[in-house]
């Protein structure tokens, strides 16, 4: 399995440490997922994301290029500003979901989700011959991590030399962590304020025990996706996959209307599902896979759900059938053989 | 990790006591919870409920997954642990105390010497993890 440059730091700190898209990872610290997910509503957290891919894309066409193989618009990005972005197949679907930063007029780093690196390298690999530019591999170029919380720029604050206050959302700034060279972008995917940072691998753990010594809490994948269920986004494989339309969810948005690859197979398609947020009315948990029922009928599958850590209300993402989609639709989620009641709601699922 | 000397165990990982007038408890082990993380939900038998031993008779739910629990012996459930409801945290606490699940009565006491002690256990859980 492969181990991020902060592994000893995760073992040392006693985390619970699972397999991940061939990675081993911290699932939580002994603070528990749910401490470790209020730290971040509250406070601040910090989280190890090393183990998600990095790709550049260089080159006189490599914004006509990234125009044309990705939804949303790169060249709407000005310099050192990121965007939420996603990868399309030519069957309507999504290839990954991805975050595309402008380093330069002709020059793009992409972070792609862990388990997908592999299919998005051979994906742009396949489109990249007839623009002039090129695709590299940086994965293991960079260290990430993700600090996280409402309290982020203020400690970010004690420990870099730059002033961050006027650093907007979504721009990035090069500086310095104790010494350690740090690509800082204030981004993030738990719906709160938050940064990115990139530095090298072997900076990464003195880059981490500054953000620990001054008082982030390490948390775990376990509480990056309740963070991000809770926020109401998307997690690759389960609410996005390679059949997905995104046009068919609340991430269309991402989904500009030019030139793309795939787009005759996505553009203008009938939604006969579409993606939903639930609420269950009634106890329980609703999990992946778990059936929804509409009058008797099954009308789709429960693609991510937990229980709230900070509403302590029971939340899930469905994809359903359109007729069944509307907010406020009364519908059941079958958990163990029993019809649960749960209402169709609008994400996000706490107030911001 | 935590295993009591003088409770029984499952391969599953649920714990018993010893019978206190055909009466015993059940729980699910220190090593479970730690493997599970943060209880948030707990979903229990109904008293009265006839159960055989192996029957999947309640679920213990963390943040990240559902957890089936299994009847260790057969009998009668007699109780169960309501406090659970509000406070399901406890099983991570205090998972031999506090944290206990349902209380079965026994229909075949001899059923309890199929089960492990806790050197046996121990040795099963450490293969496990």
């Amino acid at each position: 399995m492969k181990r991020t440059p902060l592994y000893d730091t995760h073992l040392a700190l006693h985390a619970r440490m699972v397999d991940f898209a061939g990675w081993s990872m911290p699932v939580h610290y002994p603070s528990g997922i749910q401490q470790e997910h209020i730290a971040v509503r509250s406070d601040v957290g910090l989280f190890d994301v090393s183990h998600m891919g990095e790709v550049r894309v260089l080159g006189d066409e490599a914004t006509a290029f990234l125009r044309y193989a990705t939804l949303n618009d790169p060249g709407r990005l000005k310099l050192a500003r990121g965007q939420y972005n996603m990868l399309p197949n030519d069957r309507g679907g999504v290839i990954d979901d991805l975050y595309v930063y402008r380093e330069g007029d002709d020059e793009y780093l992409i972070v792609v989700n862990a388990a997908n690196v592999d299919s998005v390298l051979a994906h742009l690999r396949s489109l990249v011959a007839d623009y002039a530019c090129h695709v590299i591999d940086e994965s293991a170029t960079w260290a990430l991590m993700a600090l996280q919380g409402p309290g982020s720029a203020l400690l970010l604050g004690r420990v870099v030399a730059d002033d961050l206050t006027e650093l907007r959302k979504n721009a990035t700034v090069l500086t310095k962590v104790s010494g350690c060279p740090v690509k800082l972008s204030r981004t993030g995917y738990t719906g709160e304020d938050g940064f990115e940072l990139f530095c090298h691998p072997t900076d990464a753990a003195i880059v981490w025990d500054v953000l620990t010594d001054a008082g982030a809490l390490p948390c775990g994948l376990g509480a990056r996706d309740t963070l991000r269920l809770e926020a109401g986004f998307p997690l690759y494989g389960h609410e996005l996959d390679d059949t997905t339309n995104p046009l068919c969810t609340d991430f269309k948005w991402v989904v500009k209307d030019k030139p793309f690859y795939g787009r005759e197979a996505m553009w203008g398609k009938p939604c006969s599902r579409r993606l939903v947020g639930l609420k269950l009315v009634d106890r329980g948990i609703a999990r992946q896979g778990y059936r929804v029922f509409h009058q008797d009928g099954q009308v789709g599958e429960v693609s991510s759900g937990t229980l709230s850590p900070l509403t302590r209300e029971s939340i899930a993402f469905a994809w359903v059938e359109s007729q069944a989609s509307e907010e406020g639709t009364a519908i059941e989620v079958e958990i163990r053989g029993q019809r649960v009641a749960a209402t169709i709601v609008s994400p996000p699922f706490f107030g911001q | 990790m935590n295993i009591p000397d003088h409770l029984r165990y499952t391969a599953s990982h649920e714990w018993v006591t010893e019978p206190a007038d055909g009466v015993v408890t059940v729980g699910i082990s220190d090593y479970a919870q730690d493997q599970l993380g943060d209880v948030v939900y707990v979903e229990l038998p109904e008293t009265g409920r006839e159960i055989g031993a192996g029957d999947q008779v309640a679920v213990v739910e963390s943040v990240k997954t559902a957890s089936d629990i299994y009847a260790p012996v057969s009998g009668t459930v007699e109780s169960v642990n309501d406090a659970l409801d509000g406070a399901p945290e406890q099983i991570n606490h205090s998972p031999y105390q506090d944290g206990w699940l349902f209380r079965v009565r026994l229909s075949d006491a001899s059923e309890l010497t199929q089960l492990l002690d806790a050197t046996a256990y121990r040795q099963a859980a450490s293969e496990e993890g």
